[in-house]
C-alpha cells in the first residue's frame, strides 16, 4: 500500500483504521479464491492488478478527473443509463456492495432483515470505507426495490443522491414514464456537470458503452465452449470490474482476454474437466467481492458457465440501437434498451423465465442454480415460477438463498454437492 | 472384506460396517473433536474401503482415506436399500432437516434442505426438551399424552424457547406444550415436503425419527405411507457403507 494512497484516502475522509482492516481481509480472500486457481488465462493478470490496488489507481483517476473539473457519478444498478453520464463528460462508477464487512455498520441504522446488498452499500457510506463513494459527486439510485428506495432516502443525508423511477410494468404508459425519467436524468447531469448533452456526445458515449457490451458478450459466448476456457469466478470478476473501470480500457482488456480464450477454445483447452457439471446461475446480482457461490461451486468440481443476472447477461445483452432523429431519437433508443432488462422488479416478468431456459440451452448448462439474497423478495418469490418452468422443461434446479456471511457454508456445501451428484448420475 | 460408512453429524457420529452381508453399527456423540471420535469408533478394525458423509465429511474423509458424499445421496442409498419401493425420504438430524424425492430406482430427483437455522431440527427438540426439563428421548411420549391442544407461533429455536417459557409461566400443561412443539416441526416439514412434491412410501430417518409423536404427526399431515427403519439414525451411514461396498 503506497503512501500516496494513504494521503488520498485521508483527503477523501476515509476511516483509515477500518479501511485497513477491509483491505487486509481482502488480500488473503483473493489469494485463496482467485490466485490459487489453476490454468488461469494470462489476460486475468490485468484484473488481478486492478483488484490488488482496488482502492488506489482507479480512485486516483477519478480524483484527477475531478481536479480538472469533471464529475463522478456513482450508481448501484444496471438501469441507470451510463451513456448519459459519459456524454455529460462525467465518469460513471458502479459501486460495489458485496461484502459482509460493511454490514454490521449498516445494521446500526437499518433493520437487520434487509438484504445484504442494501446493508453493505449503506455501511460503506456510514463507515466511510469506500473511496469510490467518497470521490463521487452524485449517487444515482433507482426504484427497483423497496428496501433500496428507503435506503437512498437515508443515504441522501450524507451525500447528494438522485433517484430514478423505474416502472414496475411494461405498458405504454410505463414506457413513457421511463422515457421522461431518462430525459429528467439528462437535465440532472447537465446541471451537475455544466455540460450540455448533445446528439454528438451521446452518440460517442453510446458507441463506447456498446463496444464494452460487445466485448463482454464475446467473453460470455466463449464460455459456451466445452471444455470452458475460463472459470466462472474469473468471468464474474471481469463483469464486476467492468462496472467501475474506464469503459474504453475495459473493452480493450476484455478483448485481449477473449483473443487468448479464442486460442484456448481452438486447442480444446479448458479450466475444468470435460465432464465437470456446467452451471448457470440466475437471480440476484453479485457485487464485488461477492464470490461466495461461484467459489463453493467450483471448489466442488462444477464450473459456472453463465450468470443470468445484473452482474451477468443483463449487464450487456442488448445494445443501444443507433438513434435516427437527433437527440430525441437517441434518448428514445436508450430508454428502450434499458426497459428491456428483465429484472424481477417488473410484473409480469415472463421474459426472464424464457431467458433462463434459452441461456441454459445456449450455454449447454447441466443445471441451474437460482440464487437470491436473503430478504430479496422479488427474486425469492419469482423463484417459485422459475422452478415450475424449469421443471416443465426438464432442467434441474437448485434454489439457494443466502447472504454475504460464511456461517451457512456447511449447509450450502451439502446442498451444492448433492445437486452435483444428481447432475453427474 | 469390511467396507465402512461414517456419517459425521453435528450431534452424533454413526458408523456402519459391512462384512459381506454382516452389518454392524455404532452411534457416538460428536463432541468437540469429531475426527478423534471417528478414530475411536473405528478402533483397530481395518476397513477396505470407507465412504464418509455428514457435515464433518470433508474433515474426516481426507484424514481417514475415504471418499466424501453428501447426506442427501447417503440417505437416498440407505433408504432405497432398506425399503426398495420407497419414493421419498424425510431426514431430521441434529442441525438440519431434508426431504428427498426418489425415482423408482432410488436416485435423487429433487430435494430441499433447511438453510442456516436450526428451526425444525433435532437441536430444536433438544433445546425445548431442556426447557421443559424432560429428557429428549421421552419428549415424544410426553406429547402423545397431551390432553389439550395449543399452538406455538415461533419455530425459531431461540424464540420458541422464550415462547415455551411464557407458556410455562401461564401454567400450561407440559404435555400440551410438548405437543405444540412437535406440531410446529411437523408443519414445517410438511411444507417442505410439499415443495418437493413427495408421494408414495416415505422413509422417516435421522435421530428425530426415534420420536414416535413426530413421525405420526408428519404422516397425518401429508397423508402418506410412512415407514421408520429400526435404526433411523444410521440410514446415512448405511448408505455410505453400501456405496463403499459397491466400489469394492
Amino acid at each position: 500500500m503506497t503512501t500516496d494512497n494513504v494521503t488520498m484516502w485521508r483527503e477523501l475522509d476515509i476511516d483509515l483504521k477500518s479501511h485497513d482492516r477491509l483491505l487486509g481481509a481482502l488480500g488473503p480472500i483473493y489469494q485463496q479464491i482467485y490466485l490459487s486457481q489453476r490454468n488461469r488465462p494470462e489476460g486475468m493478470g490485468f484484473f488481478d492488478f486492478v483488484v490488488g490496488d482496488i482502492h488506489g489507481i482507479r480512485v486516483r483517476e477519478l480524483r484527477e478527473h475531478a481536479k480538472n473539473g469533471g464529475k463522478v457519478v456513482a450508481t448501484y444498478c444496471v438501469f441507470v443509463p451510463e451513456e448519459l453520464v459519459w456524454a455529460a463528460g462525467a465518469i460513471p462508477v458502479g459501486l460495489c456492495a458485496g461484502t459482509q464487512f460493511s454490514v454490521p455498520i449498516a445494521e446500526e441504522v437499518l433493520p437487520r432483515n434487509t438484504c445484504a446488498l442494501i446493508k453493505s452499500s449503506f455501511g460503506f457510506k456510514l463507515g466511510k470505507i469506500c473511496p469510490y463513494v467518497q470521490a463521487s459527486h452524485l449517487i444515482v439510485g433507482e426504484t427497483t426495490c423497496d428496501g433500496k428506495k428507503k435506503m437512498f432516502e437515508m443515504l441522501g443525508q450524507y451525500q447528494p443522491v438522485y433517484v430514478m423511477e423505474v416502472p414496475n410494468k411494461k405498458t405504454a404508459a410505463s414506457r413513457q414514464l421511463w422515457l421522461e425519467e431518462v430525459r429528467a436524468f439528462k437535465g440532472v447531469l447537465e446541471k451537475l456537470t455544466q455540460n450540455e448533452i448533445t446528439a454528438e456526445n451521446l452518440s460517442a458515449a453510446t458507441q463506447l458503452t456498446n463496444q464494452r457490451r460487445r466485448a463482454l458478450k464475446r467473453l460470455y459466448d466463449l464460455r459456451k465452449a466445452r471444455p470452458v476456457p475460463i472459470s466462472g469466478k474469473d468471468a464474474l470478476l471481469v463483469t464486476q470490474v467492468s462496472f467501475y473501470d474506464d469503459a474504453g480500457r475495459c473493452t480493450r482488456q476484455v478483448s485481449a482476454l477473449c483473443d487468448e480464450l479464442d486460442k484456448r477454445v481452438a486447442k480444446g483447452e479448458g479450466v475444468a474437466l470435460e465432464d465437470a457439471p456446467r452451471i448457470l446461475i440466475s437471480g440476484s446480482p453479485m457485487a464485488i467481492p461477492n464470490w461466495k457461490l461461484h467459489h463453493l461451486l467450483e471448489t466442488a468440481g462444477a464450473v459456472v458457465v453463465c450468470e443470468e443476472s445484473c452482474t451477468g447477461t443483463r449487464h450487456f445483452s442488448d445494445l443501444v440501437a443507433p438513434g435516427s432523429d437527433g437527440l430525441d431519437g437517441a434518448l428514445n433508443t436508450i430508454a428502450e434498451r434499458y426497459m428491456n432488462i428483465h429484472c424481477a422488479c417488473f410484473t409480469p416478468n415472463n421474459e426472464r423465465l424464457d431467458d433462463i431456459v434459452n441461456l441454459t440451452k445456449e450455454y449447454r448448462a447441466d443445471g441451474v442454480i437460482h440464487y437470491n439474497l436473503q430478504f430479496c423478495h422479488t427474486y425469492a418469490n419469482e423463484a417459485v415460477r422459475v422452478e415450475k418452468r424449469l421443471e416443465e422443461e426438464g432442467i434441474p434446479l437448485l434454489r439457494i438463498e443466502t447472504d454475504y456471511g460464511d456461517e451457512d457454508t456447511g449447509q450450502l456445501k451439502t446442498r451444492i454437492e448433492a445437486f452435483l451428484e444428481m447432475l453427474r448420475k | 472384506m469390511i467396507c465402512a460408512g461414517l456419517d459425521v453429524g453435528s450431534r452424533t457420529i454413526k458408523l456402519v460396517t459391512l462384512d459381506g452381508n454382516d452389518l454392524k453399527s455404532q452411534v457416538a456423540a460428536t463432541g468437540a473433536n469429531p475426527l478423534k471420535r471417528c478414530r475411536e469408533l473405528i478402533g483397530d478394525n481395518g476397513y477396505r474401503r470407507l465412504v464418509v458423509t455428514g457435515y464433518g465429511r470433508h474433515l474426516v474423509a481426507p484424514a481417514l482415506g475415504g471418499e466424501a458424499i453428501s447426506e442427501i445421496k447417503a440417505f437416498a442409498l440407505g433408504s432405497h436399500h432398506l425399503f426398495p419401493g420407497c419414493r421419498a425420504v424425510i431426514d431430521i438430524g441434529g442441525q438440519d432437516c431434508k426431504v428427498i424425492r426418489l425415482s423408482a430406482d432410488g436416485t435423487v430427483q429433487k430435494f430441499e434442505m433447511n438453510d442456516r437455522c436450526a428451526a425444525g431440527t433435532g437441536r430444536f427438540l433438544e433445546v425445548t426438551a431442556a426447557t421443559l426439563e424432560v429428557p429428549v428421548g421421552s419428549l415424544g411420549n410426553l406429547a402423545l399424552g397431551a390432553t389439550r391442544q395449543i399452538t406455538l407461533n415461533s419455530l425459531c429455536t431461540v424464540f420458541a424457547e422464550s415462547e415455551v417459557v411464557s407458556l410455562i409461566g401461564r401454567g400450561e400443561e407440559t404435555a400440551a406444550i410438548a405437543l405444540a412443539l412437535h406440531e410446529a416441526i411437523a408443519v414445517r416439514i410438511a411444507a417442505m415436503s410439499k415443495r418437493v412434491n413427495i408421494a408414495g412410501k416415505t422413509v422417516f430417518a435421522g435421530g428425530a425419527a426415534l420420536n414416535r409423536c413426530l413421525g405420526r404427526l408428519i404422516a397425518e399431515k401429508l397423508a402418506i405411507e410412512m415407514v421408520i427403519p429400526d435404526s433411523p439414525q444410521t440410514v446415512g451411514a448405511l448408505g455410505a457403507a453400501l456405496l463403499a461396498r459397491e466400489g469394492d
